[in-house]
């Protein structure tokens, strides 16, 4: 475990990889250290963001204290999401993974996928721990625009944009499952710790 | 009447903030805000609202609003020029409205935004605990258009006991940021360039984030960063060498290297750079050191796919 500066009001917590992340960042929600705001993981790094004033050193200290228990990470529940398996970019997946069409349907739905952490946009979520074999490159150039329910793929990771937006995912289908509604507690559909799992819609 | 503020006009953007919605960036949701949360702290102060109330975020002036009601408010940031009924009124004081007075902002001096807070707070529906509109995202009141009418909050039983607040304006020349290093800096090949090169706000800056010209930060090699949590105040470098310093509507992750973050108090000042204006930015020693920066971790492996 490192611990990086990140300005006056925040600590960015470096570790191995996944499972660290998400024991720590269970540990601190569960420990709750005094003046944190916000706990933010991502692929590597736990970011805590704190109340201005906060002693940073004193927190630095609890965090590097923190018991790292797996245990202690919540699963979630599973949500089905229905997909269309008609992406613009399936023929290129297949073509990178030397699977055919098919088979790539196939591998995607074919595993629960790991529900890891959220940013880059309100309700997406980063799916880990899919079929091996699926892991793509980014495209090299990003699209301008990529609907709202696209479904892509890029490195270890799965994931569905919730809005329209730019984006260099290799898209392999689409859904109609709403990941995305503020009217909704909790607004989105996808929370870190739960599973998905891809069902074929139609042909 | 309802206790009401009417939009006659507004110029380049006119939007609701308060101080945001914190503690969501797990779910990917900013905290937004207000981009100068002194100015607008100061602004509620002033009319004794809770500091955090809902108040309007006037970019370059050119906001024009009509009382519906008897109504008390202030100015505070940018020092836009202000009349009611064509009578000028100062900054920083406490201003009344009668039903029906117009009060209007030309574009300020210095500085880019005016926070115009009203006794009661602006009273829009919040979503997911905030009235704050993040432009990056989406989320919440859609921006100030004329004809709109801003319902404003029961007035608090507390009233306004300060007539006027001394505050410095928003400068005009260079402003001097400080910063702390990191955390990515060793991804830049000379972070000391940032210090050095005297930069300039681009007219592409907005609330998601300053974009810099007047130089460029070489990267010292092709190793990218994993998108990792981003902060207000981040200096991240893009590829192209020309940095952007997040402010409040930045993403809640980002992949591009952070050379240095800029002090929160300072991130309020940056927000009142205006485009072409200078920059400079000046390295503070981080409040606290990693003395044994690494620890053995107990976690298992077993745990990557979840079981």
């Amino acid at each position: 475990m490192k611990v990086l500066p990140f300005g006056d009001v925040a600590l960015l917590v470096e570790v191995d990889g996944l499972p660290e992340v998400l024991a720590l960042a269970a540990a601190v929600r569960t420990a709750q250290p005094a003046g944190v705001l916000d706990v933010v993981p991502a692929a590597r790094t736990v970011l805590l963001t704190v109340r201005p004033g906060t002693d940073l050193a004193a927190l630095r200290r609890t965090v590097v204290g923190l018991p790292l228990d797996p245990a202690s990470v919540r699963e979630g529940a599973t949500v089905e999401i229905p997909v269309t398996y008609d992406g613009p970019d399936l023929a290129e997946v297949a073509r990178l993974t030397g699977l055919d069409e098919s088979e790539v349907v196939a591998a995607h739905a074919g595993t629960p996928w790991r529900i890891a952490f959220g940013g880059f946009a309100p309700g997406f979520a980063y799916l880990t721990g899919g079929d091996e074999r699926l892991r793509v490159p980014r495209r090299a150039a990003p699209r301008t625009a990529v609907p709202t329910g696209a479904v892509g793929l890029a490195e270890e990771f799965s994931g569905i944009y919730p809005r329209p937006s730019p984006g260099g995912w290799q898209l392999i289908g689409s859904t109609e499952a709403r990941l995305w509604d503020p009217d909704r507690d909790p607004p989105a559909l996808l929370e870190p710790g739960g599973w998905v799992r891809f069902v074929v819609e139609g042909t | 009447m309802n206790r009401a503020l009417e939009v006659l006009a507004v110029g380049p953007s006119a939007l609701v903030q308060d101080l945001g919605r914190p503690g969501r960036g797990g779910a990917g949701v900013g905290r937004s805000g207000a981009a100068d949360r002194a100015s607008l702290t100061l602004a509620n102060r002033l009319v004794a609202n809770d500091e955090g109330a809902a108040a309007v975020e006037v970019l370059l002036g050119g906001l024009a609003v009509r009382a519906a009601s008897l109504l008390t408010v202030a100015l505070a940031g940018a020092p836009a020029q202000a009349s009611v009924d064509g009578t000028p009124v100062g900054h920083h004081s406490v201003i009344t409205l009668r039903a029906g007075a117009v009060l209007r902002l030309a574009a300020p001096p210095t500085g880019l935004r005016t926070y115009l807070a009203v006794h009661g707070g602006i009273d829009v529906a919040p979503v997911l605990g905030s009235r704050s509109t993040d432009t990056l995202s989406g989320i919440g009141p859609p921006p100030l258009q004329a004809g709109d009418v801003l319902p404003i909050g029961p007035e608090p039983a507390e009233l306004p006991v300060i007539d006027v607040a001394p505050v410095r304006a928003p400068p005009g020349e260079t402003v001097v940021l400080r910063t702390v290093a990191g955390p990515r800096a060793e991804f830049v090949a000379d972070p000391t360039e940032l210090t050095r090169i005297t930069w300039t706000a681009s007219s592409r800056s907005d609330r998601i984030g300053i974009r810099l010209e007047g130089g460029r930060l070489r990267r010292s090699g092709d190793e990218e960063v994993p998108s990792e949590g981003m902060v207000r105040g981040a200096i991240q470098v893009p590829p192209g060498g020309e940095p952007v310093v997040f402010l409040a509507d930045h993403p809640v992750t980002g992949g591009y290297p952070v050379v240095a973050t800029v002090c929160d108090a300072d991130v309020d000042h940056a927000a009142q750079v205006r485009p072409g204006q200078s920059v400079r930015f000046v390295i503070v020693p981080a409040a606290w050191k990693d003395p044994s920066a690494t620890v053995r971790s107990n976690v298992s492996t077993s745990t990557a796919s979840g079981g």
